[in-house]
């Protein structure tokens, strides 16, 4: 098998927003709170996002973990802002398949920063790290969804 | 005719050599002869499971291939053989541990099973209400949860030994923590995630005070050194096959014979009774009393032939020659730029576990750097919540060595490490 590479990986932008996280904190008008961890690795996330209307108003996490976790929901809350709902559950399949190893995904624009990750898909072990915030997401937005039709 | 074919009752310690040699030990490992993503691997997780050497390999091989049949009530040959592998390993694994009497040794699942068996079995027994479980933070979590599901269950308190900064029992606080309530006193030999080696004799010494039974989790302990279960003076000593050379899925349960004579049984099934009647049945007598259903004979088989292996090497030698990877390993670990080293200072009360951070960079970004360069360790909590919160961190990285480790290998977890300086820095 062929080695796959460490700098594919941990692509500068990665440490960037992992030493630097943006939306990391408390939310206080939030809409909706999902908390997600990983009980094999310990890596937490719990998402805020205020919803209004068809679209993310604001969106804010807290969380500990690996690089990859973290930069992940980092790079999520600050594409994800302002976005419609629609536009949210569009880029959270497209990154999936690019965990998955599609390569056209890894290529899409509107995933933004997040491409940044397509080299996670080479590691099996840690695709689960990249998908931690994204979990929490369509678990928000499917709160949100039940919440709205009650 | 049949008995001279019958490979089970073959000394496996005739393979082994007499000198220590880690080189020469490392050969007999199969699974160590690879190289990982291009690089020979150096496997630093044996404290997660050790690697198996050609001995233990080749016996469930030959089990296998000559002897397989369920043992116990089968009167054809096969079956006889089977026994006979079956319970001569349960001799070899009493004696290596040195137990009063082959029948005090449970064969179960594993460390897990064993401590879950003592829980029940005695615990429902002899746990009530306002009664107290004394363990501590150190614990693995399958030294911790089964004492939960007990205290649960019957109305008991847990009640914790802490650690001190060096990841230490503060038996200080014994004194505090033990009284006539205390029914049951439970800790680990050695931590499995910093390494610690707890004082056994001591901690027993204050438990059997206050009349307490004493259970000890030896997942780590039977491992690297000598363990003599009647010296220790322990009521239970639990440990695993697989950390110590062995096939996964087989383990045992070591208790003193009288203790195990009063104790319920844990599972039902065949195996474990005498006679079955419709509303009522009889046991049968320990240790199958508490061996229900067809047990991993293939797993006994090749825990014996571990012991036979470890035993040919002689515990002391290994001992001696851990340590000093291990001194070599806190050393040089501890001299990277950013190392935080979690665990005991002195030597003496460490086991060979190097618990460890390095700068912001998260212990299982470590992991995957070192996994590129061929090196195996563990990142994570290591199933010890409590230790991980009594540091204050969320997971650390952690190089455990075993006999076939050398100082070469920890050579390459330090080349290792400056890589993930080069990304992390």
């Amino acid at each position: 098998m062929e080695t796959p590479k460490l700098n594919s990986l941990y692509q500068q932008l990665i440490l960037e927003h992992y030493r630097s996280p943006r939306n990391k904190g408390e939310l206080e008008d939030g809409t909706v709170e999902v908390h997600l961890n990983n009980p094999v690795c310990g890596d937490e996330i719990r998402l805020q996002l205020r919803i209004e209307d068809d679209h993310i108003a604001d969106a804010k996490f807290v969380g500990q973990g690996c690089s990859i976790s973290q930069a992940a929901v980092s790079m999520m809350t600050s594409l994800l802002k302002g976005a419609s709902l629609a536009e949210a559950d569009g880029v959270a399949a497209r990154f999936t398949d690019m965990m998955h190893g599609d390569e056209d995904a890894a290529k899409d624009k509107s995933l933004g920063d997040l491409r940044a990750l397509a080299g996670v898909s080479k590691f099996p072990v840690r695709i689960k790290c990249a998908l931690l915030g994204f979990e929490a997401l369509q678990k928000a937005l499917k709160e949100s969804h039940a919440g709205e039709t009650h | 005719m049949g008995m001279s074919t019958s490979t089970l009752g073959r000394d496996t310690r005739d393979a082994q050599q007499m000198t220590f040699d880690p080189v020469q030990l490392r050969a007999q490992f199969p699974a160590l002869d690879q190289e990982i993503n291009g690089k020979p691997l150096v496997y630093l997780d044996s404290a997660a499971t050790s690697q198996k050497p050609r001995s233990v390999i080749e016996a469930l091989d030959a089990y296998y291939q000559h002897d397989n049949a369920n043992v116990h009530r089968g009167i054809h040959e096969l079956s006889r053989r089977a026994t006979e592998g079956y319970e001569g390993a349960r001799a070899k694994v009493a004696s290596w541990i040195g137990a009063a009497r082959p029948e005090e040794i449970v064969f179960t699942r594993g460390t897990t099973e064993a401590i879950n068996l003592v829980a029940n079995a005695w615990g429902l027994d002899h746990v009530g209400e306002g009664d107290e479980i004394v363990l501590s933070v150190l614990e693995h979590h399958s030294n911790i949860v089964p004492w939960q599901l007990l205290a649960h269950r019957t109305g008991a308190k847990l009640r914790y030994i802490e650690l001190d900064d060096q990841g230490r029992l503060r038996l200080d606080d014994l004194p505090r923590l033990l009284n006539d309530r205390t029914k049951i006193v439970t800790f680990s030999h050695v931590s499995n995630s910093l390494g610690t080696v707890n004082p056994v004799k001591e901690i027993t010494a204050a438990a059997h005070a206050v009349g307490a039974l004493v259970v000890v989790d030896g997942a780590q302990g039977a491992v690297h050194s000598k363990v003599d279960v009647q010296d220790l003076g322990v009521d239970c000593y639990a440990f695993s096959g697989h950390k110590m050379c062995g096939p996964t899925g087989c383990g045992a349960l070591w208790a003193r014979h009288d203790l195990l004579e009063a104790m319920s049984p844990y599972q039902g099934g065949g195996e474990m009774i005498h006679v079955v009647g419709r509303d009522e049945s009889t046991w049968a007598a320990v240790p199958h009393k508490f061996e229900a259903g067809t047990p991993n004979i293939s797993g006994a088989i090749g825990m014996g032939a571990a012991v036979d292996f470890l035993a040919g090497i002689g515990m002391e030698a290994i001992e001696s020659h851990e340590r000093q990877v291990l001194e070599y390993a806190l050393d040089q670990v501890r001299g990277v730029d950013g190392v935080t080293v979690y665990g005991p200072d002195s030597l003496d009360e460490r086991s060979a576990v190097v618990s460890f951070t390095l700068g912001d960079a998260h212990p299982h970004d470590i992991s995957t750097i070192l996994d590129a360069e061929g090196v195996a360790i563990r990142a994570g909590h290591h199933c010890a919540q409590l230790v991980m919160k009594h540091f204050g961190v969320a997971a650390t990285a952690r190089a455990s060595f075993y006999l076939y480790n050398t100082k070469d290998d920890v050579d390459r977890l330090i080349d290792g490490l400056g890589s993930v300086g080069g990304i992390f820095g």
